[in-house]
């Protein structure tokens, strides 16, 4: 049918200049952002992206929340896509190690980004590379009951001595001060992290969690020590273990447990069984060493490119878009959470707005979470420890060195 | 009939036996039923540790409504059918005639590869991960129903031979030697006198490897990724939420994706019942 | 050809019919198994490259708390799981009856092996729920002080194995049902013609002719007590602090869950699983053997 050669070599030509820009114009985008608010706040971003850039159509895979945990490590090698979302500090190691992630230092640069995401540079950092871009983080703290607290004319306390006087009111009206669900571990972190933050202050967390201090260290034990006078003093709620964070909330709704050291996701579930917000309140974790500033707990959430993605070009203008002020705004607007960008508006959420506060006034550092700041399995082998101790605290001295023996192994 | 048919005993017996059927179901069915509860209740109720108390509002149109809005819970069921389908006529297939030429031809090795069989099926899942991912990825059908179906089919066959194996075994041989006799070929044999008698069993492995591929999650997990490929397992938990589980939804979504199994062997019934008696050869 | 395949089709026809089983269940089985112990003498994350440590991974398990914790809590599985068996031929002679229905109620009788683990594990942890729960609310009833099942390093494990029981004595009860279709009635004619009944019936004629089905419940509650992944990781994700661990749930645990990237040291814990495993199977097969020779 093709008589001329000419027309011939023309079309082929054109085909193979097309298959090799074929990858260039679609973007895919694999994320766990299932639910509602998130889900809702990444349809926005990405219809965001492409009015602003209509030479890219994005596809993008929306993924079951626990199941991402698994998929992701199949498919950075096996389909990557051109962007993952996944989280900051030691939980982004084990792919950065492995070459899975692409260092993105051109797109920090050229957008400015060292400024306007400085209070996250940090914890993109490894090695000196900076590996994706965070766009959402939500502060940690104690989430209670204000309605409670002043039936039991008790203040919110913002030193050792005040929680512990709150305590012992809370528990003389038979109600437990501090509810909490360790089923899954993860809770016990949040504590840990306060207590050794409180103690020891930001930079001696930042060495334990780096491998860089033992277990058996006297500070640990400083720290510990309080944790055994919470626990001593009947403040967690009774069988824990048995519970999850979310079935600990029942309590607290219920009117039967006043405090929960938490982060503010917390906040929206316990609006959804019922309290009004006369009813719930949020304070700093109290100051424990006056001599030692207030270091913060602040999870972050982050953006990647996978080394196997096809089309990074277009991942880095999304990622530049991502970082930009006004996004930030709109997408954390939706999510309920802070944004990172200096530059960004936090919403009107009065929890949001004591979060913010607290957390651009903090002089003392912000932490990640135990889980993120420690590997992996220091984290896991930490937090198991903690749900033991808490439950029996005569074990401490084994398992500090249960502890110790892992960290000897994990930080070679 | 073992035991006593409840028709010939007295008609207290009988009386009995009538109230004591629906008594021992609904005991025994207690955790379904609080199942089923939990999917009539509001996220309030389970917030407040509301699980086993009488419902504050009763949302069971909101929650399996919910669950084919919020989630494509319809495409996952159609992607647990695409699995699990091709993964019985598969399996069931293989292992029939695998079952047919352990049990009726002697050869050396005829035991050891029906040990190979027992024991691959024994083996802990996790310990095939990642020989079985790399491969599926190796042939280009990760992230595929195929890819999926493919290693289900593979692995089930391990027990489906034992189970076939000593079905057939249990058969009079006298019909295949009289066969043999008339100079059927093997295949007839197979065909024609044996597969016909396969019927019950088939009938029962079909239900059951049919409950098991349709309630896998971990190579679901493993082997595809997204509402194209994923079955409804994946989908189940996807109704969680990050950090609040809604618990309410996925017992409305686990109810419905246990019908099809229950709804099989409901329907597959009437093949165990009618089985041929084996007769008192062994 | 075609006479070539007449005369000899007694020998051939045994592979043609195994040949494609088997290549599947090799290639996806087999030669896995032989690839993950091969995994298990490296350090590797799951994603990068692999490095060689000979038996260090074993040597590191020996020395292992959680191990030998998983270890027992396997043999307690194994154990008490066995009581499904027992329970579900019960269940099948109760529905083993010709009434109006009874296909309905040997349906809904399997339903608990049908639904979701999940839910199962869910119900159940409610179920044991210390503050809310009904089994508190029961011991409290019979004067019994109450005991947090899941939360108490003690009881935990036993908690879970009821759990568990529910489904699997369903899936004994389909396979009993299906094994009391096939026995032989003129033997149990001519069994009650000789005044024989009840258990002494049970046991001299009928639990022989079920063989078969007993052996397959044993081979799957086997299985299933040395699988039992869902119900530990939904009820209490291997706690408290680890006391109700398995090996199946600790070998994810090490390799593929959130915080585990250690896949040679979690093939390491998948062989020894596998060897346990090949104990029993090689004391069945060995059992099987004798009963083929025997005939």
């Amino acid at each position: 049918m093709l008589h001329n050669k000419k027309t011939l070599a023309a079309l082929f030509a054109a085909a193979s200049m097309m298959s090799a820009n074929a990858f260039s114009g679609e973007l895919v985008i694999n994320t766990d952002t299932s639910d509602p608010a998130p889900k809702a706040a990444f349809e926005a971003l990405i219809a965001g992206f492409e009015a602003e850039n209509p030479d890219v159509s994005v596809t993008w895979n929306l993924f079951d929340h626990e199941g991402y945990k698994t998929s992701i490590r199949n498919f950075l090698t096996a389909d990557a896509p051109d962007l993952a979302n996944w989280y900051a500090g030691n939980r982004m190691l084990p792919y950065v190690n492995a070459g899975l992630f692409e260092p993105v230092d051109d797109v920090w640069a050229a957008n400015g980004l060292n400024d306007s995401l400085a209070s996250a540079a940090a914890s993109m950092t490894i090695d000196g590379k900076k590996w994706g871009v965070p766009y959402t983080y939500y502060n940690w703290g104690v989430y209670y009951r204000p309605d409670i607290f002043a039936s039991n004319n008790i203040e919110v306390p913002t030193d050792w001595a005040g929680l512990m006087a709150a305590g012992e009111t809370l528990n003389a009206a038979g109600i437990t001060p501090i509810t909490i669900g360790t089923k899954y571990l993860w809770t016990t972190g949040g504590v840990f992290d306060y207590l050794n933050l409180r103690t020891n202050g930001y930079d001696f967390h930042m060495a334990l969690t780096k491998g860089e201090v033992s277990w058996t260290d006297d500070r640990v034990r400083a720290t510990m020590a309080n944790w055994k006078e919470m626990i001593d003093a009947g403040f967690f709620l009774e069988d824990h273990a048995a519970y999850s964070w979310q079935e600990a909330l029942a309590p607290m709704i219920q009117g039967k447990a006043a405090m929960y050291v938490m982060g503010n996701f917390a906040v929206a579930p316990l609006r959804d069984a019922g309290l009004t917000d006369d009813q719930l309140g949020f304070f700093q974790f109290p100051m424990i060493d006056a001599s030692i500033p207030m270091a913060e707990e602040a999870p972050t959430d982050t953006m990647h490119i996978p080394a196997n993605a096809k089309n990074k070009v277009d991942a880095k203008r999304f990622l530049a878009y991502l970082a930009r002020a006004d996004v930030q705004t709109e997408i954390n607007a939706t999510l309920g959470q802070l944004p990172i960008n200096s530059g960004s508006s936090v919403s009107d959420d009065k929890f949001l707005q004591a979060g913010y506060e607290m957390l651009s006034t903090t002089d003392g550092g912000i932490a990640q979470f135990f889980d993120r700041d420690a590997p992996a399995e220091m984290a896991s082998a930490g937090m198991e420890g903690f749900q033991e101790f808490m439950v029996k605290p005569e074990r401490l001295d084994a398992i500090l060195e249960r502890l110790e023996k892992t960290r000897k192994r994990v930080y070679k | 009939m073992f035991p006593r048919p409840i028709e010939k005993a007295s008609p207290p017996a009988k009386a009995l036996y009538k109230i004591a059927l629906p008594v021992a179901l609904i005991i025994w069915l207690l955790p379904l039923l609080a199942v089923a509860l939990t999917s009539l209740r509001s996220q309030a109720d389970i917030l407040n540790g509301n699980y086993w108390g009488w419902p504050t509002s009763f949302n069971m149109l909101a929650n399996y409504t919910a669950i084919f809005e919020n989630t494509p819970i319809g495409q996952y069921i159609l992607n647990s059918f695409r699995v699990t389908i091709p993964t019985v006529i598969g399996a069931v297939g293989l292992s029939c005639m695998t079952g047919f030429a352990l049990a009726v031809y002697k050869f050396k090795g005829n035991l050891i590869l029906f040990f190979l069989f027992v024991a691959g099926n024994f083996v802990p899942f996790q310990i095939l991960m990642v020989p079985v991912r790399d491969f599926t990825v190796s042939l280009g059908i990760y992230n595929t129903i195929s890819g999926l179906a493919l290693f289900h089919i593979a692995f089930q066959t391990g027990f489906c031979t034992l189970f076939m194996r000593n079905f057939i075994k249990a058969l009079p041989f006298e019909l295949i030697e009289a066969a043999r006799v008339e100079g059927v070929s093997e295949i007839r044999i197979f065909w024609y006198v044996v597969l016909p008698l396969m019927k019950p069993a088939i009938a029962a492995l079909s239900v059951l490897i049919f409950t098991f591929i349709w309630n896998d999650y971990f190579w679901a997990m493993v082997l595809t990724q997204g509402a194209d490929t994923q079955p409804i397992t994946a989908g189940l938990n996807s109704l969680n939420g990050q950090w609040v589980s809604s618990w309410h939804l996925v017992s409305a979504g686990s109810i419905v994706a246990a019908m099809p199994p229950v709804i099989m062997f409901f329907l597959m019934q009437r093949h165990f019942i009618a089985g041929l008696t084996l007769g008192a050869v062994k | 050809m075609r006479d070539y395949w007449r005369a000899n089709q007694q020998r051939l026809a045994p592979v043609l019919f195994l040949l494609p089983g088997l290549l599947m269940f090799l290639v996806y089985v087999v030669v896995p198994i032989f690839q993950s112990v091969s995994i298990s003498f490296y350090a590797w994350d799951g994603l990068g490259e692999k490095e060689y440590v000979g038996i260090a991974n074993y040597v590191e398990l020996m020395d292992d708390e959680a191990f030998y914790t998983s270890l027992k809590n396997n043999v307690i599985w194994l154990v008490l799981y066995m009581l499904a068996i027992p329970a579900g031929l019960f269940v099948a002679l109760f529905l083993n009856q010709n009434v109006r229905g009874i296909r309905i109620y040997k349906s809904l009788f399997f339903f608990p092996f049908v639904i979701s683990q999940v839910v199962v594990g869910l119900v159940f942890s409610w179920f044991y729920d210390p503050s809310y729960g009904l089994f508190n609310k029961i011991l409290e009833f019979f004067g019994a002080d109450p005991i947090a099942m899941l939360a108490d390093e003690d009881w935990v494990t036993y908690g879970i194995i009821i759990a568990g029981l529910w489904p699997q004595t369903a899936y004994c009860m389909i396979l009993y049902l299906t094994g009391l279709n096939a026995v032989d009635s003129e033997q149990i004619e001519a069994a009650r013609l000789d005044n024989a009944k009840g258990l002494k019936l049970l046991w001299y004629i009928i639990l022989p002719q079920l063989r078969p089905a007993t052996f397959i419940a044993m081979v799957v509650t086997i299985i299933g007590a040395l699988r039992s992944f869902d119900l530990v990781s939904i009820m209490t994700n291997g706690g408290p602090w680890g006391s109700s661990r398995v090996l199946a749930f600790y070998m994810y645990e090490q390799a593929f869950s959130e915080y585990g990237f250690r896949m040679g040291y979690g093939a390491a814990i998948a062989v020894i699983l596998f060897a346990i495993m090949m104990i029993y199977i090689a004391s069945f097969l060995y059992k099987m053997y004798r009963d083929e020779r025997g005939h």
